[in-house]
């Protein structure tokens, strides 16, 4: 193989190591993205599983993917339309339902068909968290400073933050701390009443966490969850035309118009280190290729403690590493389907359809689910969150026909006596199940399934853990602590050596911050 | 009808109130107290049950008094004696063996090593770094929370005082601070222990008082909280009171008398009086009306600001952001009057293991199980214990050759989902106490003479504790602070002018320390 | 799908230009005839009648209802005797405005309150320590506003045995049956003009309209939508929440808030009472006198021919009233800003109404309003008047 030289290797083609890659090519670097599997986009792809369908096989559902990214790198000229999701819909075991619409009016009516009092805090609930938003954002979009550290830089960014709060309302910064410390259950029983309405809300604060709707902690990841919509409309979840692959495609496209290199069924073996300085990378095919400087987009455990020589890497930092929490709390089902399910609380086709369908009855029923997991069960009804791709972008499925993707949670990693072939069907059935108690005809409409449990995640996508966001989205392990005290800025304590995965700051989800933010320190670092 | 004057009135005789009301005197002022039951001292109490066994029914230990405090009031000349348990905690273990975590480290790691030597290696580390952590909290403790986010010229003492504890810690274990505050015990003993036995019995200490368990976010900083005053290297330590608690009871209302406070029992604080947004005394049950200018609740924020107070002169706001005050209550006491002292399997007869705290926490998942029934309204069918025998140190506790029990039993939720507190529940729950106890201590079951089970609903009627929460408002990370008992009002002010809090409702919250008296006489006395 | 009001049949029949807006989460005509400028005139000179059943309204009965409500509004409840309607505002703890409405005293123990925003929540905010019951009326008590100086003769054609109508005064209300519909009547308007709001269960709605209609047919009755109501409410200087201000809990910054004083609503405020919620913070305020004042301006005529005849123009009005946004000045500051405004075809004077800065505030202030001519930042001459612009004896004898 000719002896090309690169600026910088990438590691992993996910959507945050592409978004780096493109940014760094757009600089003018020459870089090369390896990426393991035969195609791009890590845990955001489109694959199509079964002749005529196709799936955004992991991630589903794009409404953080910052939209100064988007903008950069001109991502709508390479392909990319994100389609709103209009409502989320939960069907109820009583055979009633909520539906919460795009239209505010509707929405409002049918909370106040729950409850009258729901309906008002609805709106100023909103309001709220728009506001926590807004207050949260400015740290989405800078590395951030570390309050232990005495560097002039981090107390700068202190400042700058203990500005920033000292500026908010008294009671956005209450509330904010109130999201900091608090379950989403018990925030949010400050101001609603309706049991459906809570737990639909709430479920937002344990996806991608090993977290019950009532523990302290799952108020935040709730809100990270509403930090996508600051930017845009109310609620504006989307899904990417083409399958979440389209989102991967289109940075790709982007890098490679910026000259990025991208080889896929490419598996990096190791990071070659000399002299304590990340030199290049070794492929599992022996290949070796050398570069200025590497740029892992994997996750914390896999780049530093699979990549590279326990003996390159610091043991405290190791240690750090080591007890960073991975843990794997969700599945994912993928159906091929014959017809849409109809739902005894709202039979037919209809608007219920097209946005998210939220298996999340009660809170009861979300902690019952986490009760099952924490002892080592997958949930026997599990929290599901719903979409039918193919209604909104009907190029996912044959004519008349739907795919169907199933969010699943929970899913322990490590599940009693370990996942196999056996208990994977029976998880998938578990969730067939459930479904079926709110839409009987879909059993029947199943042409195909695929399951995958947070075992496959780890094996096919390279998941430690199955964990879909690189790590836990707990407090101590987010901002200056993630994924590592003193290395949330995207380096490394190996010279040459960079993190650009939704392991670091903000954390995970289909954002492109880590990838771009990674990207500006890089550069910021560099002087080629 | 009399009318009377005084410059002060203390609402409840509990001993934060107590603190508060001497050093009111202290001041000069003429102080009166007014206490609804027979005795001073609220939830310090020791009370003869059943002829000739006295029972410590409220706390039956305590924290570490606040040094300052016991000087100031001359609590040793009052008689106060304060000696730790050794072993502060004896572990009974299903299995048969047995953990004792003495004052003297190197005692407890001779305990742990059995279970496993790397946790008893470990154990050093482990103690040093909660101990420095803790040290923190208490300057935390001490400090009246400043105003936030906009801190006054005058909180910039108590903030210079923060920062410097924080930086002093070190940049690794300030670090640890603020990463360690928001994990659960579970993570927390995930990263540094593997016996079941240890970490149940850590976490235990973790969970008490509250209705998480020890999988839930933020209870880490529960078992910090435990470690706070403790001697260099002592993770667990169980204080009593020479005498029973009662004594110290006494004690404080001694030193209270004896600087001029007028203590009168028997006496209920019907309401407190106010015009105009201002405190102006108070009205007895017996329809007596004592003005006063200042008036100091050792109540509950809730009991204080809406039965005592017409809510009707509150704001809206304020009052919803009192209603949101988390009590929830778990915690249920039972006495056990036994003929002959328990004698456990694992260790048996009399000995130095019965001297301080039993502790029925085998693991974690023992203690998660049990919170889980709290999470939906039933009592735990295994409920965490913490036992203390007083009458094996203190013979008069129990008639010759008998012993006085005192049981605290989590979890047992205030809120049950069918039903109300009745006699049938507290039998059951006394059941599964001696029933829990018996697997460790099969004589128990026969040598229980006579058994007194008080409910969360009993500690409510008796202590007026709100939903019979110990603490007066859960200690979770969400109410500390400058959130105790309310955002906003946490320097033991109330939006009614002249009507302070100075119960455990406030910060630095639960146990008995007397800091919450502290803090709040040394802000009434700042204030005038 | 949005629900239309209890009226929706006829006024959907009536509706030519299926010229539709949404009104607290119900479909209005925005103007039933493809223009609405007759739909204004039959306000002013004959009678309009308004479908304004999308109002909430709530029931608050009970033994604490009136100490209950001295809480909740600014105004002395206590002065609000049976059969009196009170126009109120009400605000939060740091005496911003949460919305404005009517309050009526329908017995010893029993108010109505009709409020523009959803109120539920606050309402139950404020029960700490009362026996009171809400009951939200919203949908079953559908309500008719019937305005303009014909609209007395109409009703008085219904309710030929009943209550004298002539001797229901401004502000007072009455139970009457209609066309043998049962109804309670209120002599309160949003036009500044002789009328009626006519208060009736959601299921007799339609005989009412009928009646209404055929009645009033020989006195020139006409249905009204919002568009001429606007101008209505706008010449009688009568604000309209989210557009004249913005409610405190739709706020996102503190500055978007307002006060009664600074809305000129300072004699809705009664700081004598002992306590109501904002009751501190609205006496500090006026202590120290209100920073802004909500005025009207009177847009000088020769200066918009003025500016409009350096571009080759006559001034060209709007023909419906606006609600956006527009700069105010004096000198070359900007002092302040309009929120809505419209040409009245009755005084036909170009009108808007303004936050403006106190200082700037006096009536008879020279000031400055921003307008585009032909794609052009132009400013007119305007002069700071006393609300309402239009203030007929009419309305209150």
């Amino acid at each position: 193989m000719p002896a090309e030289s690169f600026d910088a290797i990438v590691i992993g083609a996910g959507h945050n190591g592409l978004t780096c890659a493109a940014y760094l090519a757009r600089a003018g670097k020459r870089v090369l993205v390896l990426e393991r599997r035969p195609l791009v986009g890590g845990a955001a792809v489109t694959e199509e599983l079964f002749p005529g369908f196709k799936y955004s096989v992991c991630s589903y559902v794009v409404s953080l993917l910052r939209p100064e990214i988007i903008r950069d790198l001109d991502l709508a000229r390479h392909g990319l339309e994100i389609l709103p999701l209009e409502s989320t819909f939960t069907p109820l075991p009583n055979g009633d339902s909520l539906l919460r619409s795009a239209d505010h009016d509707e929405t409002r009516r049918e909370i106040y068909r729950h409850s009258p009092q729901d309906a008002d805090a609805y709106d100023r609930f909103g309001r709220l968290m728009y506001r926590m938003a807004l207050a949260v954002k400015p740290i989405l979009s800078m590395a951030p400073p570390d309050p232990t550290s005495m560097s002039l830089k981090d107390l700068r960014g202190m400042l700058r933050f203990g500005k920033h709060f000292r500026d908010l309302e008294q009671e956005d910064f209450f509330t904010l701390y109130k999201l900091m410390t608090m379950s989403s259950a018990d925030f949010l029983d400050e101001w609603f009443e309706t049991d459906a309405l809570k737990a639909t809300m709430s479920a937002s604060g344990i996806i991608g966490t090993f977290l019950g709707p009532r523990s302290p902690g799952t108020a935040y990841v709730q809100l990270h969850h509403y930090m996508g919509e600051i930017d845009g409309v109310f609620r504006a979840w989307g899904f990417a035309r083409g399958g979440t692959g389209a989102v991967s495609d289109s940075i790709a496209r982007a890098a490679e118009g910026f000259g990025a290199r991208i080889r896929a069924g490419a598996s990096v073996e190791r990071v070659i280190v000399k002299d304590g300085r990340a030199v290049g990378v070794a492929l599992e095919n022996g290949d070796t290729i050398s570069a200025g400087l590497v740029i892992s987009g994997l996750d914390p455990k896999r780049t530093f403690l699979r990549l590279l020589d326990a003996s390159d890497v610091p043991a405290d930092f190791r240690r750090s590493i080591e007890r960073y929490r991975m843990r794997g709390s969700s599945g994912k089902v993928n159906l091929a389907l014959s017809e849409l399910p109809s739902f005894t609380s709202r039979p037919g086709m209809g608007d219920h359809l097209r946005g998210a369908i939220s298996i999340s009855p009660s809170q009861d029923y979300l902690e019952q689910a986490y009760d099952d997991a924490k002892y080592g069960e997958f949930s026997s009804r599990p929290y599901m969150d719903i979409v039918i791709p193919s209604l909104i972008d009907p190029s996912m499925a044959p004519p008349g026909k739907h795919v169907m993707s199933l969010f699943v949670q929970y899913a322990p990693f490590e599940l009693n006596g370990g996942w196999n072939d056996e208990k994977r069907e029976a998880f998938g059935d578990a969730v067939i199940d459930a479904v079926c108690e709110y839409a009987p005809n879909l059993r029947d409409a199943i042409l195909h399934r695929q399951v995958l449990t947070p075992q496959d995640l780890e094996d096919e996508f390279g998941l430690t853990g199955g964990n879909i966001f690189h790590g836990d989205l707990s407090l101590q392990q987010l901002f200056f602590l993630r994924p590592a005290p003193g290395w949330a800025n995207y380096t490394t304590p190996l010279r040459g050596l960079y993190q650009c995965g939704s392991g670091t700051h903000p954390g995970g989800g289909i954002c492109g911050a880590p990838g771009r933010l990674a990207a500006l320190r890089v550069l910021q670092d560099t002087r080629w | 009808m009399v009318s009377t004057r005084r410059d002060a009135v203390i609402v409840g005789g509990g001993h934060n109130a107590l603190v508060a009301a001497t050093y009111l005197a202290r001041a000069g002022l003429t102080v009166s107290l007014f206490e609804q039951r027979d005795r001073v001292g609220g939830g310090v109490c020791t009370e003869e049950v059943f002829p000739g066994f006295r029972f410590d029914t409220g706390a039956h230990r305590i924290g570490h008094l606040h040094p300052a405090m016991v000087a100031d009031l001359k609590l040793a000349e009052y008689g106060l004696q304060v000696v730790p348990s050794d072993p502060a905690v004896f572990a009974p273990q299903p299995d048969g063996r047995h953990l004792l975590l003495w004052m003297d480290p190197a005692a407890t790691i001779e305990s742990i090593r059995p279970f496993s030597p790397g946790d008893a290696d470990s154990w050093l580390e482990f103690s040093a770094l909660v101990c420095r952590l803790a040290g923190f909290l208490a300057t935390l403790h001490s400090a009246e929370p400043p105003a936030v986010p906009r801190p006054e010229r005058r909180d910039v003492g108590t903030l210079v005082r923060l920062a410097r504890g924080l930086r002093g810690l070190g940049r690794d274990s300030m670090t640890e601070f603020l990463r360690v505050l928001p994990m659960s015990s579970f993570e927390l003993m995930d990263e540094w222990f593997k016996t079941d036995a240890l970490r149940g019995t850590l976490a235990a200490a973790s969970v008490r008082g509250g209705i998480h368990g020890p999988m839930a976010g933020g209870t880490a900083y529960g078992l910090l909280r435990e470690v706070v005053g403790n001697p260099a290297g002592v993770v667990r330590s169980t204080l009593r009171v020479r005498g029973g608690i009662g004594k110290l009871a006494e004690v404080l209302a001694a030193a209270a008398r004896a600087a001029g406070v007028e203590i009168c029992t028997d006496s209920a604080v019907e309401h407190v009086l106010t015009n105009g947004g201002r405190a102006r005394g108070v009205v007895l049950e017996s329809g007596e009306e004592i003005a006063a200018d200042l008036v100091v609740s050792g109540a509950g924020p809730g009991v204080t600001l809406s039965r005592l107070v017409d809510p009707a002169v509150l704001d809206p706001e304020f009052l919803r952001q009192l209603r949101s005050v988390r009590y929830r209550g778990a915690t249920a006491k039972v006495h056990l009057a036994l003929g002959e002292l328990p004698d456990f399997t694992c260790l048996r007869g009399d000995g130095p293991h019965l001297r301080g705290a039993i502790s029925i926490s085998p693991s974690i998942e023992y203690l998660e199980r049990a919170a889980d029934a709290a999470k939906y309204g039933r009592i735990s069918e295994q409920p965490y214990l913490e036992a203390v025998i007083p009458s094996v140190a203190d013979p008069h506790m129990a008639p010759p050759g008998k012993h006085a029990m005192s049981v605290l039993v989590q979890y047992a939720p205030y809120h049950l989902r069918d039903g109300q507190w009745d006699s049938a529940r507290r039998d059951l729950l006394g059941d599964r106490v001696i029933q829990t106890l018996a697997q460790y201590a099969p004589n128990l079951r026969n040598a229980v003479e006579d058994r007194q089970v008080l409910s969360p609903a009993d500690l409510e009627s008796r202590w007026a504790l709100e939903e019979g929460n110990i603490h007066q408002g859960e200690m979770t990370l969400d109410q500390f602070f400058f959130m105790r008992p309310v955002a906003g009002w946490s320097r033991y002010r109330t939006p009614i002018d002249g009507l302070y809090l100075c119960g455990a409702g406030t910060h630095p919250g639960g146990g008995v320390t007397g800091l919450s008296g502290f803090n709040a006489a040394r802000r009434i006395l700042r204030d005038r | 799908m949005l629900p239309g009001t209890p009226l929706h049949e006829r006024t959907s029949a009536l509706c030519l230009g299926q010229n539709w807006r949404r009104w607290a989460g119900h479909l209005v005509a925005s103007s039933y005839e493809l223009n609405h400028e007759r739909e204004y005139w039959a306000i002013r000179s004959t009678a309009g009648l308004i479908d304004v059943s999308p109002l909430h309204k709530y029931l608050i009965q009970g033994p604490d209802a009136e100490r209950y409500l001295s809480r909740v509004v600014t105004r002395d409840v206590g002065k609000c005797d049976v059969g009196r309607v009170m126009y109120t505002t009400w605000c939060d703890a740091a005496g911003k405005i949460i919305d404005d409405g009517t309050l009526a005293r329908l017995g010893e123990d029993s108010y109505r309150l009709t409020s523009a925003q959803p109120s539920l929540l606050w309402l139950h905010d404020n029960l700490a320590g009362m026996d009171v019951r809400i009951d939200d009326e919203s949908d079953s008590l559908a309500a008719v506003a019937l305005q303009g100086p014909n609209s007395r003769d109409i009703l008085k054609m219904l309710a030929d045995s009943g209550p004298d109508l002539d001797r229901l005064r401004f502000f007072r209300l009455t139970d009457a049956r209609l066309d043998d519909i049962p109804v309670t009547i209120s002599r309160t308007g949003y036009t500044g003009d002789l009328g009626y709001e006519i208060w009736v269960d959601a299921e007799r709605a339609i005989p009412l309209w009928d009646s209404l209609m055929t009645a009033g047919g020989p006195y020139g009755i006409l249905p009204a939508g919002m568009l001429a109501l606007d101008m209505a409410r706008i010449e009688a200087g009568l604000m309209l929440i989210t557009v004249d201000y913005v409610p405190t809990h739709e706020a996102l910054l503190e500055s978007q808030k307002s006060s009664p004083l600074e809305m000129g609503l300072g004699w809705t405020v009664d700081l004598d009472k002992k306590y109501f919620v904002g009751r501190n913070a609205l006496a500090a305020e006026a202590a120290r006198g209100p920073e802004w004042m909500f005025r009207g301006l009177d847009i000088d005529w020769n200066s918009l021919e003025r500016v409009y005849g350096e571009v080759g123009l006559p001034p060209l009005v709007p023909a419906t009233a606006w609600r956006t946004s527009v700069p105010v000045y004096r000198g070359g500051r900007q002092v302040g800003y309009a929120t809505s405004g419209c040409w009245s075809p009755l005084l036909k004077k170009y009108i808007a109404l303004a936050h403006l800065e106190a200082s700037a505030a006096s009536p008879g202030t020279k000031l400055e309003i921003e307008l585009t001519v032909e794609h052009r930042r132009k400013r007119a001459a305007s002069t700071v008047a006393e609300l309402p612009f239009f203030d007929l004896p009419r309305k209150r004898a």
